[in-house]
């Protein structure tokens, strides 16, 4: 199991287009993943529904832990993801 | 053979088979179901899956920006967490309808609470959760039908997503059995040239497969119409054809008296079209679609590059930018309060911007850059001004920035009985005749049981526009309209009879105005607004113009 905390990059946070990006990538890797904003608890990353739900904005925290499959790659993949702006 | 009566849109006709909008199914009765959990699990997953797949198929095929969020509802459709809480609702007992019901209405609930963007995504799992309720009964799915043949589209209402949507190849025209002349579908279906009649209310009894000619002009649907009715729709429709192919020529009186003919846009992608219909500039550009869906503002360069856009289209032309309009129905969050009771009657246009002035000045500063850059004449207007106060310090703060011209609408009555002092405050008016008419006749534009109310024929807004001309003609300063009324062609020539100097309106009714204005001169344009004047109701003012027209028509006919 590994674990990471990285800042929102999009713009709108983590709705709609970053949202689907995320969890297509996350439901694609084969691993369980969960995603906890600062402060909150942690929620099944392959769900797009929670994860809007956390509202979670730009420049936001969010802690991804990774269990199973190849943990490390999946990770640094899907750290690239969030840290990226894709509204630009 | 039977009439049924709504408020046509346009001058259009149609001919076609009818073909029902399924309508929004009930919620699904809470009742314990007899088959086991595992039984409706697995009825609720088949569904849940093959809806999609089916909004997965139609992302594909649409592309572009509606294969994003078409793509996203298809993984909500299959949202583990969702899937999650259907399970646990099965196994307290309840039918797989009911648990997809109320699964999808928790996380509504969710998102509608966090407002905003996230907000607007609750509808969307409205329409899915209906989506997976009709397959589970076997019911056809909500929205618009696509029965692989032209047809006359039939409908309690229309979402405006729905309108936006339409395959304009395949429906023929659109009647609804709610909503008024300047509900949203009533002005997209104008935007788009769509043959529509609105607020029918007996056009709920109409079937699948019953042939109907739909009148706007006439404001009439015709069901089982006789042959010669059907040959007679034909004819208007071969006529209205050879209209619209007609050469494009400035707007004028038949003396020669010109009447520039101008159009509303809401973003610079239409500006082509405008143009190929003989746009003349444009009286309204309305600046909201920058704004909606955002969070903040719009930066000015972002904003400096769209009208950049907007005016070079129009090179030499004028164009009437209305500042950002926002509130009532159109609510912004960095603007606008969240909770006003009469959000018509609030915070809304130009009393919202001065609020908000740094949104305002913002805009202008891009305006003016805009301006600067490209050779459009361009004229800034503010939105819902009901005091010569408002007018000046809208008008101070424009020239500050360094617009040149600077005007503003008439849409409250109060701007309209004192438009000699407000125009004394600016350069020129600009008569919104939706909202003046709302105003007027305290009746909400956008509820289909007052729509009767909401017409600009009433002698009560036309007298107000009739003040507004005369203010204008006594200040010689420019009075032009925008509102839905000066699409309508007989209503036109009363409008400029009122005073009148220029006329916006949907790209689609360019056509039809521009050949009713070529019929009379401004003696018989006053002629027609005095008649319509002394009415006592927005029909008889109609009818009293009509009346007007067919003399001045018949007397022309003898004399020559």
């Amino acid at each position: 199991m590994v674990e990471r905390t990285v800042r929102i990059g999009s713009t709108h946070g983590l709705h709609a287009r970053p949202a689907k990006l995320f969890t297509q990538a996350v439901a694609a890797s084969g691993s369980q993943v969960t995603v906890q904003k600062t402060g909150g608890s942690p929620v099944n990353a392959a769900s797009i529904l929670a994860v809007i739900a956390q509202g979670i904005d730009h420049g936001d925290e969010v802690t991804i832990v990774v269990d199973g499959g190849d943990e490390q790659t999946v990770l640094d993949e899907l750290v690239e993801l969030l840290g990226t702006d894709h509204d630009e | 053979m039977m009439e049924i009566r709504g408020t046509g849109i346009g001058q259009g006709v149609a001919v076609g088979p009818v073909v029902r909008m399924a309508e929004r199914l009930p919620e699904p009765v809470d009742r314990p179901s007899h088959l086991d959990p595992q039984r409706e699990g697995e009825r609720a997953r088949a569904s849940l899956s093959v809806v999609a797949a089916e909004l997965a198929n139609r992302g594909a095929t649409a592309g572009g920006a509606a294969k994003d969020v078409l793509e996203a509802q298809a993984m909500m459709a299959e949202d583990p967490s969702l899937i999650d809480e259907v399970t646990k609702l099965l196994d307290t007992g309840k039918t797989a309808e009911r648990a997809v019901f109320e699964a999808f209405a928790a996380y509504r609930d969710l998102l509608a609470g966090m407002g905003g963007y996230m907000g607007e995504r609750a509808a969307d799992l409205d329409d899915i959760s209906q989506r997976v309720i009709a397959h589970l009964l076997k019911l056809p799915a909500p929205g618009v039908p696509n029965p692989g043949h032209p047809f006359v589209l039939v409908a309690r209402d229309l979402a405006p997503a729905d309108t936006a949507m339409l395959d304009l190849d395949q429906v023929l025209g659109l009647v609804t059995v709610d909503g008024g002349p300047t509900s949203h579908t009533a002005i997209l279906a104008r935007e788009k040239s769509i043959v529509a009649v609105v607020g029918a209310a007996d056009a709920a009894a109409l079937a699948d497969g019953d042939t109907v000619v739909v009148d706007a002009a006439g404001g009439l649907v015709i069901s089982s119409p006789t042959p010669e009715q059907v040959a007679d729709a034909n004819a208007r429709i071969a006529e209205r054809a050879a209209l619209q192919s007609a050469p494009v020529t400035p707007g004028a009186l038949a003396d020669g008296t010109p009447v520039p003919l101008l159009v509303n846009l809401g973003s610079a992608d239409g500006a082509a079209e405008a143009l190929k219909l003989g746009a003349e500039g444009v009286g309204l550009f309305r600046t909201e679609f920058l704004f909606l869906g955002h969070d903040t503002a719009p930066s000015v360069r972002d904003q400096q590059e769209h009208y950049t856009r907007l005016l070079r289209a129009f090179a030499g032309k004028k164009v009437v930018v209305r500042v950002l309009d926002a509130g009532a129905d159109k609510p912004l969050s960095f603007l606008n309060a969240a909770d006003e009771e009469n959000p018509a009657l609030g915070l809304r246009g130009i009393r919202a911007l001065r609020h908000s002035e740094v949104i305002l000045r913002e805009q202008l500063t891009a305006l003016a850059a805009a301006d600067a850059a490209t050779d459009a004449e361009v004229w800034v207007m503010a939105p819902m001004v009901a005091t010569v106060d408002e007018a000046r310090y809208f008008s101070a703060l424009a020239k500050e920035l360094g617009v040149r011209v600077a005007g503003v609408m008439v849409e409250t009555p109060s701007a309209a009985l004192i438009a000699d002092r407000v125009l004394a405050a600016c350069d020129f008016a600009s008569i919104g005749t939706n909202d003046l008419t709302q105003y007027t006749m305290a009746a909400d534009r956008l509820l289909g049981t007052v729509a009767i109310l909401q017409d600009p024929w009433h002698p009560a807004v036309l007298r107000l526009i009739g003040e507004v001309g005369a203010a204008g003609a006594e200040l010689g300063k420019p009075v032009g309209i925008c509102g839905e009324a000066a699409a309508d062609p007989l209503l036109a020539v009363v409008l400029v009879g009122l005073g009148a100097t220029s006329l916006s309106m949907s790209p689609s009714a360019l056509a039809d105005v521009r050949a009713s204005l070529a019929r009379y001169s401004p003696d018989d344009a006053k002629a027609l607004a005095r008649a319509a004047l002394a009415a006592e109701g927005a029909a008889e003012a109609k009818q009293a113009a009509e009346a007007a027209a067919s003399e001045i028509t018949a007397s022309r006919a003898t004399a020559s």
